[in-house]
């Protein structure tokens, strides 16, 4: 018997109706599944629903048609309240423009999601934010507003926001997209291993197939269907991302 | 608990980060709270002055006055042991006498005129009787074997050489047996150019000048709300007893302009209100606006849509309840600082508290003001779908 993943798209559409009258299909029926702690990696262009895809994942979103079950619960039952606790309790979100609130530091941003947990977490917040910025090393930045830090360190901030509440899943949306290279990698290496120790799955959403390379397994979106690929090891991908092949294992799905 | 306190925290950070455009909508809200609590501290306290001009006059609220219509053949002392018993038997604490007199001091030239009175020492109470020097009459003062006298600055100049009342001086008073009389106090002037006025103990005056003395008024301060009773029961017992008095029935309420103004000062304080909040539902709109971002992210942390509107709508209540407590505190600030000797002539003797019921309604006020400013934003904020949100 296999164990429930945590996270089961099964046959997953997003539609949505243009001011002209006609449908843009964003995602055709995509199926995925996440295993506790397992990263994965999805692939694609821009404009290929890679975002709505992660958005529907994190329970911002709600697909058209087809089943999202969260540890084996379909999430299409949940009341807006119940869905808002358990975005709040699951998951973590690192955004491409690390979306950091302006006028608080370090230690305020990461704090504020704590303001919505409840016991513990919440009377605790500022120890906890203290814990979660000292582990991405930034410890002696607490009080530092985000204009005064570099990008990668704000992505740092915005990582270690992520992981505060301790959430089952972090969905990284292009969190390299604003970054140099090294400091790409360096901050993938960050998310790589914070997710690793904490047990977090990751799901990281990105065009740079270096970054992808690094993951469990990785898929490709296209045209909004969801492909499972199998990219070269990440030294190599590293040394020559454009010289990257792609090997499609299997193909899932083709589009009508 | 926690969705609670959480929500007051953000709201708090929120204000603290848009301090600048918020402080600015606040102070209108803040100035109106100033006005609405200050003002009606001010008008209670000019009521309350102007009551204790009146009872000064007329006694306190409420006093009957009772004018003598006759009394036959009775002497004032018989006319006064009469209305004494009826006092006694109503339980009426404070009574009072207000007899004439018709005294002549040593010295005195032709024409020159004392306004003279013989009061018992119920008066000073009855008509919050203040003195500049010395004292009132006390019980033991009946006793003392010569007259004492409690008299105006005319009389000390006109009379004393001017000797201030504290040294005691003492005036001869003319009569079949002279007396000499001990000054024991001055009390204020009713008013400029006031001539020559003196108090002196009724049953001293009754002593000393069997005669001279009419026991034709009488003041009972009786409670506000047996007044009327009183006024029907006493020419009654007083007849009864053998003397005809009118007795007045109580004065209208002299206060009621006063209602009117503080109604017409609550109006325009309302109004400023009113404005204050327009003003933050500007700046809380705008606000919503350029944060529809963050409202996404906070969405992203698990905030629901009841916490988003919670936490929008406690901004501008916290801001304006925070903006109603600077306002009471400058209005306690401002009628505790005001010099009440130098406005209103005399001091208050009963000051009144500070209104906390003005000081509530003005808070009430500006948490309800917040409270509506700060819904049609909320609205807008739950409104924003999250996605759209995190992308804008």
């Amino acid at each position: 018997m296999t164990a429930t993943p945590l996270v089961d798209l099964q046959g997953v559409t997003r539609h949505v109706e243009l001011p002209n009258g006609s449908t843009l299909e964003i995602l055709r029926g995509v199926d995925l599944t996440v295993g506790p702690g397992e990263h994965v990696a999805i692939v694609g262009r821009s404009g290929t629903g890679k975002s709505t895809l992660l958005n529907i994942l994190g329970l911002l979103d709600s697909p058209t048609s087809g089943e999202y079950l969260l540890e084996g619960e379909p999430v299409g039952r949940l009341r807006s309240r119940a869905l808002a606790r358990r975005r709040g309790d699951d998951f973590g979100f690192v955004f491409q423009q690390f979306n950091l609130l302006q006028g608080r530091t370090a230690l305020e941003n990461v704090a504020a999601p704590l303001l919505y947990a409840r016991g513990k977490q919440f009377w605790n917040r500022t120890r906890l934010a203290t814990q979660s910025l000292t582990r991405v090393g930034l410890g002696e930045r607490l009080d530092t507003r985000p204009e005064k830090l570099s990008g990668g360190e704000q992505q740092r901030v915005a990582i270690a926001r992520a992981l505060v509440r301790g959430p089952r899943v972090i969905l990284a949306d292009e969190p390299t997209g604003a970054l140099d290279v090294e400091t790409g990698q360096a901050i993938m290496t960050l998310l790589d291993d914070a997710a690793s120790e904490t047990g977090s799955a990751l799901v990281t959403i990105t065009h740079d197939l270096a970054i992808a390379a690094r993951a469990d397994r990785q898929f490709r979106l296209a045209d909004g269907v969801l492909v499972p690929i199998r990219l070269d090891a990440p030294a190599a991908v590293a040394e020559n991302a454009a010289a990257a092949t792609i090997a499609v294992a299997e193909t899932a799905r083709q589009t009508a | 608990m926690t969705g609670v306190v959480g929500a007051i925290l953000e709201a708090w950070d929120e204000l603290r980060i848009h301090r600048v455009r918020v402080l600015l909508a606040l102070i209108g809200v803040a100035c109106a709270v100033t006005a609405i609590t200050g003002i009606t501290a001010a008008v209670t306290m000019v009521g309350q002055a102007m009551q204790e001009e009146t009872e000064r006059m007329t006694g306190r609220d409420t006093t009957l006055q009772a004018w003598s219509m006759g009394s036959g053949q009775m002497s004032p002392a018989e006319v006064d042991a009469a209305v004494d018993g009826v006092a006694e038997r109503h339980d009426i604490s404070y009574h009072s006498v207000q007899a004439t007199a018709d005294l002549k001091v040593r010295g005195a030239q032709a024409g020159d005129y004392v306004e003279w009175s013989a009061v018992d020492v119920d008066h000073g109470t009855i008509t919050r009787q203040g003195m500049e020097e010395g004292r009132w009459f006390s019980d033991a003062d009946t006793e003392r074997l010569a007259p004492v006298l409690v008299v105006n600055q005319a009389f000390l100049d006109a009379y004393a050489d001017g000797a201030p009342a504290t040294a005691h001086p003492t005036v001869v008073i003319e009569g079949e047996t002279p007396v000499a009389a001990t000054v024991i106090g001055e009390i204020p002037v009713q008013w400029n150019d006031e001539g020559p006025r003196a108090l002196m103990l009724f049953d001293q005056a009754m002593h000393w000048f069997p005669d001279r003395v009419m026991a034709d008024a009488y003041r009972f301060w009786v409670p506000p709300e047996l007044a009327e009773q009183f006024a029907a029961v006493l020419p009654r017992d007083l007849a009864a007893a053998g003397v005809l008095f009118d007795v007045q029935p109580p004065q209208e309420d002299p206060l009621v302009i006063d209602r009117v103004l503080q109604y017409l000062v609550l109006g325009v304080g309302g109004f400023a209100l009113l404005l204050g909040g327009l003003g933050l539902l500007n700046i809380a709109l705008v606000t919503v606006r350029y944060r529809i971002r963050e409202i996404g992210i906070r969405r992203s942390f698990g905030a629901t849509s009841g916490r988003v509107f919670f936490g929008v709508l406690m901004e501008s209540v916290v801001a304006t309840t925070v903006a109603g407590v600077v306002g009471v505190v400058v209005a306690v600030a401002i009628i505790k600082n005001i010099p009440i000797d130098r406005i209103f002539g005399r001091p208050i003797d009963d000051l009144p508290g500070f209104p906390f019921d003005a000081a509530l309604v003005g808070m009430a006020c500006a948490i309800g003001i917040g409270a509506l400013a700060g819904l049609i934003p909320a609205i807008y904020a739950v409104r924003v779908k999250v996605i759209d949100a995190i992308r804008y």
